[in-house]
């Protein structure tokens, strides 16, 4: 390190309390110490302080995450790339990832989430897949809460405003509101490409001599730091962590897509990544970590949008849009040719090296000299201290029987036909363009998107799930329980699952607590994931999402991809014709714990979720699938949120056509509560004609799946024998002013 | 050389301008080459045009990032010179939403696209009511039918003051408007406070129409409407009778 740079920049000194306020202990500090053999500058320490944050080294969650199954004969990449890619014949491949963008989301929504669409959708293109779809994943307080409306409505400008500019149609998704969230909502956004099998692109850095190229827009002041951010609890300052929000610019990211997927199409580049948390510090190290070599990167090269950054604020800028490629030397004017077209900045600034070290200089000084290692594999790995809570026993205690049924259960019903959980998402969901590229076959609003592959008869299927009140009841339970809805609602659009990828929101890794939920939702995510053969190809780790010492419900969120191998044998949620039989796939149960009805008619988030069968849940699933692939079903609905009253009134009312009557009587000796609101898993709604009725009986019987016929579609009333009995245009008015209305 | 329709030719050969920040012209073009079979080809907008076209495709998009005033960039771009000069020679010019915005500012249709009045984006499937039918973009279907084709904009509002509204009324010029369940230009069936529920116009010599709403996007069953292809076969149509009409 030489001694003249100190001339000409003057660098705070390193002392304990700026060690402390770059995030890391006294013993990584050690460690860097002793590894380096001296004392990191100031430069470095921030190297060092985003590249060990929990957000980029997983140092938390890592001996954990080792858990999942991440094999399948599909699987092409798995973890540790850009993003996950799984085979769907044909020569190509789909690559999908989910991340979360919820620290910022609540400082900033609009921006926060517009830059969370940002870097999903670089993810994606950066291997070398054209995005052709995006869901996201959203938690939010309680509506009663006075800052709620506000980021609803800031982060679906946000992500619409994003998406929309790039191209992107945003065709599913969710949304959850709990008080849980009221001080930490959750974003987390997911996008799926395609790419041919041939043509994909990983973030490595080779060949020694061979030039690094920053491409796309100039470096500024922003989002300094935002790793670091991600990666604290919130305290009362929050507000004040503003100029750590990153702004988004969806044009520049449109021209960096089509840039990069023209330049794709020649054979110039060794490695590609997007520069996203940590910036250009972090795509670089990693990209030479996954190539066992070094890098060299002259800092006063870097494109700059304003005037005197230090060498410390352009290694750790977060400024979006910008990528970072390691070209074969000598096709430099041929990449700067592309770039120029779509006028962007393609520049040359430093070389891969074979020292394995990560290497930047500025002005003619070096300012840093780091093992590359020692920023990547080096980071610490935690094994952080679990204890379930003493009161969880008291949480799962829920005793039915002390717990009155409702006097008017039609005044219940259509309360929770109309709670923003239940409701209708469409104001929130037309705010997406959810048609561009001419692919959407299952639009929002359906138990899952269906997307066609334009030139086969295939399509692709995508979801998000996740109920953090079933994962704070009961973790275990609750991780499988989002991996078995996500393949269910594949399932009912008549798809096969190929892979997910998951966001994992937490609170502070340093809580025992919530790292005994953490190790028992990826146990359970584990255990169902292979009783459904779905593997895990790409994810993300959220924590410290809690404020004041307050944690979040335990909340992974799961995108699920599934194969649709004739697109034309599609099936909707929706009743069809007049005339069809209704049969329940599955048995209702009297599960309450957890459930929408009994926090919303008693206050209550008490008991154990709904149990699981891991078995039974698959066999549902094959049951439904065959039916579909046979062409049995006119529709399939999952029964979820709400339970079996809900699932069936969006039957009839969630269509684009006028609202279809039902009539139905199950002679299920159970509570009628029970009946209309428990959330019973492994459950599916269908209709078809009377004449499919035993074939699919056949199908549910090889399959051991206990089914039973529980009504007729038609009329314009929704009757449930003996207990509810209402007009659909009426539940189609609840339903749909039910978010609606709140947000006016 | 430009030329205002391919006289003579059999096949009609449609050109796609690509602005930065288009994002549906892939659309359009699947629209014309899968489902149609028709000769497609995207011309760049820095580029010159240059070959025969009979009509040019305006696409969807956010050009320039719709950063300014939506459109107000692109009409700038070199290739519109061509543009104006081929709607003038005659030539069938479709803009649709961004498109349309392009073609509002660089004059070549009245009025203007502005804010919606919900002041949000909107993304559904909307009713179409077919004003006029004397045009060669809406020649094949029947005055008064109804169309199913989605919208996604967010500065879709038409606007026209007095005079021009009664100018376009008299010439005839609104070609789409915006109709509820039961095919009335109700305040229902608006879905973004356009003036007199207008969705589409075109200019008075009817060779240039402006949309609001994406006819590529409703062009198979799959994606439930196929009225998208009704209006770009009527124009395919229009080209032929025109290549037999000397």
């Amino acid at each position: 390190m030489s001694r003249s740079a100190a001339k000409r920049r003057v660098e705070p000194p390193v002392t304990p309390e700026l060690v402390a306020s770059h995030g890391l202990t006294q013993e990584e500090y050690k460690k860097i110490v002793g590894t380096l053999g001296r004392e990191p500058s100031y430069t470095e320490l921030g190297v060092f302080s985003v590249m060990w944050s929990e957000h980029c080294s997983y140092k938390s969650s890592r001996l954990y995450l080792r858990h999942l199954p991440t094999e399948g004969a599909q699987v092409l990449h798995g973890p540790g790339e850009n993003a996950g890619v799984v085979d769907i014949g044909d020569g190509l491949a789909a690559v999908f990832k989910m991340e979360s963008h919820n620290h910022p989301s609540f400082i900033e929504p609009y921006q926060g989430a517009a830059t969370g669409v940002g870097g999903i959708l670089r993810d994606i293109f950066t291997m070398g897949a054209r995005p052709i779809a995006s869901l996201n994943s959203l938690r939010f307080g309680s509506l009663d809460h006075p800052r709620t409306s506000y980021l609803l409505s800031g982060v679906v400008a946000g992500i619409g405003g994003y998406g929309n500019c790039v191209g992107v149609p945003t065709v599913g998704g969710e949304v959850f509101f709990d008080e849980c969230y009221n001080a930490n909502i959750l974003v987390n956004a997911f996008t799926l490409g395609i790419v041919k099998k041939k043509r994909i692109f990983t973030g490595v850095a080779r060949g020694p001599g061979n030039p690094i190229i920053y491409i796309g827009s100039k470096t500024g002041r922003d989002g300094i730091h935002g790793a670091t951010m991600a990666s604290e609890s919130f305290s009362d300052e929050k507000e004040q962590r503003r100029p750590t929000v990153q702004v988004g610019d969806p044009f520049t990211e449109k021209l960096l897509l089509e840039a990069c997927l023209e330049l794709m199409e020649k054979d110039y580049i060794v490695g590609i990544q997007d520069m996203g948390a940590a910036g250009l510090t972090s795509s670089s190290a990693e990209m030479a970590g996954r190539g066992g070599c070094g890098v060299e990167i002259d800092l006063a090269r870097v494109p700059l949008r304003e005037a005197g950054m230090t060498p410390y604020e352009i290694l750790l800028s977060e400024s979006q849009e910008r990528m970072l490629l390691v070209a074969r030397k000598g096709t430099e004017d041929e990449i700067r040719r592309i770039f120029d077209k779509w006028d962007l900045d393609a520049v040359v600034i430093g070389q891969v090296t074979e020292d394995q070290q990560f290497r930047s200089q500025f002005e003619g000084e070096e300012v840093t000299c780091i093992p590359v290692d020692l920023l990547t594999q080096g980071a610490p790995v935690y094994h952080r201290p679990t204890a379930r809570p003493a009161n969880h026993d008291q949480v799962q205690q829920l005793d039915l029987a002390s717990l009155n049924e409702p006097a008017d259960l039609t005044e219940a019903f259509k309360l929770i036909l109309g709670s923003p959980n239940i409701a209708s998402k469409e104001w929130i969901y037309r705010q997406y363009d959810h048609f561009v590229r001419s692919n959407t076959v299952v639009p929002p609003g359906a138990d899952a998107a269906v997307v066609r592959i334009k030139g086969s008869e295939k399509g692709l299927a995508l979801t998000a799930d996740g109920n953090g009140r079933y994962c704070f009841l009961d973790p275990y339970v609750g991780g499988a329980l989002a991996v078995a809805e996500a393949a269910r609602n594949l399932a009912c659009v008549g798809a096969r699952p190929l892979g997910l990828t998951d966001c994992l929101n937490f609170g502070s890794p340093e809580n025992p607590h919530v790292m005994w939920q953490f190790a028992q939702v990826i146990q359970g995510m584990r255990d169902a994931c292979i009783a459904l053969k779905v593997p895990v190809v790409s994810g993300n780790v959220s924590f410290y999402n809690e404020t004041d010492g307050v944690p979040i419900y335990p909340t992974p969120t799961v995108g699920m991809v599934g194969m649709v191998a004739q697109i034309d044998r599609v099936v909707t949620s929706w009743f069809k014709s007049p005339g069809d039989v209704v049969v329940l796939l599955g048995r209702t149960r009297e599960e309450l714990g957890g459930s929408e009805y009994i926090k919303l008619l008693h206050g209550l988030v008490r008991g154990t979720p709904p149990w699981i069968d891991l078995r039974l849940e698959e066999a549902v699933q094959r049951c439904c699938l065959e039916a579909i692939e046979r062409g049995l079903l006119h529709s399939a609905h999952d029964v979820s949120d709400g339970g079996l009253a809900v699932a069936l009134a969006e039957c009839c009312i969630s269509g684009p056509e006028k609202p279809l009557g039902v009539r139905i009587d199950t002679h299920e000796m159970i509570r009628s509560d029970a009946l209309l609101f428990s959330e019973s898993q492994s459950r599916i709604v269908v209709s078809l004609e009377e004449k499919a009725l035993s074939p699919l009986q056949e199908i549910a019987s090889t399959h051991s799946v206990p089914i039973q016929v529980i009504g007729t579609v038609g009329g314009s009333r929704f009757i449930i024998e003996p207990l509810l009995q209402l007009v659909v245009e009426e539940l189609r008015t609840i339903w749909c002013s039910g978010l609606a209305g709140r947000l006016k | 050389m430009v030329l205002g329709g391919a006289v003579g030719e059999a096949a009609m050969r449609w050109g796609v301008i690509v602005f930065p920040g288009s994002c549906d012209e892939q659309d359009v073009f699947d629209a014309l080459k899968r489902e149609m079979g028709q000769k497609v080809k995207l011309l760049w907008h820095k580029d010159q045009l240059a070959g025969r076209y009979d009509c040019l495709v305006l696409p969807g998009g956010f050009s320039y990032g719709d950063y300014l005033r939506c459109g107000a960039m692109a009409r700038f771009s070199p290739i519109m010179r061509d543009v104006v000069q081929f709607a003038q020679s005659g030539g069938y010019v479709l803009g649709i939403c961004n498109g349309f915005q392009i073609l509002c500012e660089a004059g070549l249709l009245p009025g203007a696209l502005v804010r919606n009045s919900g002041l949000q984006f909107v993304c559904q499937q909307v009713s179409l009511r077919v004003e006029e039918t004397d045009t060669p973009f809406t020649a094949t279907v029947k005055k008064g039918q109804l169309l199913k084709i989605p919208i996604k904009h967010g500065e879709g509002c038409y606007y026209a003051d007095s005079v021009t509204l009664e100018h376009l009324r008299q010439k005839r010029q609104v070609l789409l408007r915006y109709v509820d369940a039961k095919g009335k230009a109700s305040f229902a069936g608006n879905p973004n406070g356009s003036v007199d529920n207008i969705a589409g116009v075109c200019n008075e010599t009817r060779n240039v129409v402006g949309l609001m709403p994406h006819p590529e996007d409703a062009c198979s069953r799959l994606l439930g409407s196929e009225d998208g292809l009704k209006i770009f076969s009527s124009i395919a149509d229009a080209c032929a009778q025109r290549g037999k009409t000397p």
